[in-house]
């Protein structure tokens, strides 16, 4: 914590965990995607669900999903924004049993038919916790610079990753592996101390059996 | 470096090193963050002009909530503090009118400095930017103002919590109204000590105020608790500035709250069960906002 965090961040009205927060989530969820996001189908719910509207929940979701940060003044404009753009998007209010009270599970398209689901509570403060990506369990907060690697289940690639990040003096602060069943999908989600250069990711995405590689930045 | 758990701690090692509160925390953070000291007044600087951005675009007459429950009482304010009709003369209407136009403004989903909270975010620009409009203040003096409210949020934060979600209105608005509270007086010139009387009085005037928004939006009763926040900050301040001690000591103050916080119940706590948001009227509120919602 320091200062800024007291006296700051500045944000769009009017919640920090109803606007600051699920802008970030919808950001995140755009990063998970890396590419231009054309669709979106977006269920919400606990307390998204019952005061989204008053909150501009909706207005932020899809400001960070068109690439927005919170503190963005188009922020209370993003539907007219998104539909000038031909951007298209459905919400709905959903009962999730077991879930945080505020969160959204965000399905997104790209162009070429790709698609990202990202489910992602806001837990305070502004602070989001992202719960489950493309249906596997995750937890991370983004409170660190992360690197999210989807990966063929197989022999080698964790290895492979953490030969690369320890190659250029990259610390990880945290690791989290899941899988869907043996052999098939697996994500890696890695918190590292320090910044991942450009080079790193470009090693990292030439890995055999990595799919891809998504990195999010704390002052993103 | 400082670890932010006693303002005590804080005020003692100000007064060893000659230092204004505010001064000690600028010290600090640039050691923390590793920066320098222009570099951490100029990010203030740049809040400090989104809440001047947030005051001025606040009080328009025509100015709604999202949810159009709110908007446009702090225009009135501003009309009434015009005229001069203010009763309790142009400092403290002025600092209303500034808490209410930056809280409506956040309501309208505007851009605000979060400080402590998004809910709170009316009372410190309300103590400082009316200290610099009506008391001469200069932006340099405003900086270390706003360094010395982080100081005191910062422990807040670390021994209680700013969140009315965990510790009701008195986490929020009370924090907030202790911060800006210390902020006046590190503006006016008092001591570290006066500072921490004045946010140990703001404090004690917010103890157990219940977090109870009605229809859980960040408008009712909110904003008029940002008018009610400043107004306590001042007093505190005066009162530090005159002299008067708190008898009990800010940082016990601090620790009561926390456990006053854990005391209350689930429906006080920012779930808009209680208070407030279950009075009839709040909850017709509620329905209609809800089925304006569901028509769209």
């Amino acid at each position: 914590m320091n200062i800024f965090d007291i006296v700051g961040p500045v944000m769009i009205g009017p919640s920090s965990s109803h606007t600051a927060g699920a802008a970030r989530i919808g950001y995140v969820a755009r990063k998970i995607l890396a590419k231009e996001p054309v669709r979106a189908e977006i269920d919400l719910a606990g307390s998204f669900a019952e005061t989204y509207r008053g909150h501009g929940t909706d207005r932020a979701l899809i400001a960070g999903i068109l690439g927005m940060k919170p503190d963005n003044e188009d922020l209370p404009r993003s539907l007219e924004i998104a539909k000038e753009k031909g951007f298209g998007y459905t919400i709905r209010t959903v009962c999730l049993p077991k879930c945080h009270p505020n969160t959204a599970v965000i399905r997104l398209w790209a162009e070429d038919g790709d698609m990202t689901e990202v489910e992602g509570a806001s837990v305070g403060g502004g602070n989001i916790l992202i719960t489950r990506l493309n249906g596997l369990e995750s937890a991370f907060t983004g409170q660190y610079n992360t690197l999210i690697i989807p990966h063929k289940d197989t022999y080698g690639v964790i290895a492979g990753v953490a030969q690369a990040l320890a190659a250029f003096r990259i610390n990880i602060g945290n690791f989290r592996l899941t899988r869907q069943e043996k052999g098939r999908q697996a994500i890696m989600t890695l918190e590292v101390d320090g910044d991942v250069s450009r080079e790193l990711l470009m090693l990292l995405r030439a890995l055999p059996n990595v799919m891809h590689v998504v990195y999010l930045h704390t002052n993103e | 470096m400082l670890d932010y758990m006693s303002l005590e701690q804080l005020a003692q090692t100000a007064e060893e090193e000659c230092l204004s509160l505010g001064m000690l925390v600028l010290q600090d953070q640039a050691e923390q963050m590793e920066t320098d000291q222009n570099a951490i007044l100029h990010t203030m600087d740049e809040q400090l002009k989104v809440m001047e951005q947030a005051a001025e675009k606040g009080h328009a007459r025509d100015i709604r909530s999202a949810s159009g429950l709110t908007g446009g009482d702090a225009f009135k304010m501003h009309l009434h503090t015009e005229n001069n009709a203010a009763l309790c003369g142009s400092f403290c209407a002025q600092a209303i009118t500034t808490a209410m136009a930056v809280a409506e403004y956040n309501a309208a989903m505007g851009r605000i400095v979060a400080c402590p909270t998004a809910g709170s975010c009316g009372i410190l620009p309300g103590a400082v930017l009316t200290m610099m409009k009506l008391k001469n203040v200069s932006r340099s003096k405003a900086w270390l103002g706003l360094m010395c409210a982080g100081g005191i949020g910062m422990v807040i934060a670390n021994k209680a919590s700013l969140s009315g979600a965990a510790g009701g209105c008195q986490a929020e608005c009370g924090s907030a109204s202790a911060m800006a509270a210390a902020a006046i007086v590190e503006m006016s010139g008092g001591s570290p000590r006066m500072a921490l009387e004045a946010a140990a009085m703001a404090l004690k005037n917010q103890m157990g105020l219940v977090c109870d928004p009605v229809a859980g939006l960040v408008e009712v009763p909110c904003i008029k608790r940002n008018a009610g926040g400043v107004m306590i900050a001042i007093t505190a301040a005066e009162m530090a500035l005159a002299g008067i001690r708190s008898a009990i000591p800010v940082d016990e103050v601090i620790e009561a709250m926390r456990e006053v916080g854990d005391s209350l119940p689930a429906s006080l706590r920012e779930t808009a069960q209680g208070g407030i948001a279950a009075t009839p009227t709040g909850r017709k509120l509620a329905r209609e906002i809800f089925d304006k919602g569901e028509n769209k």
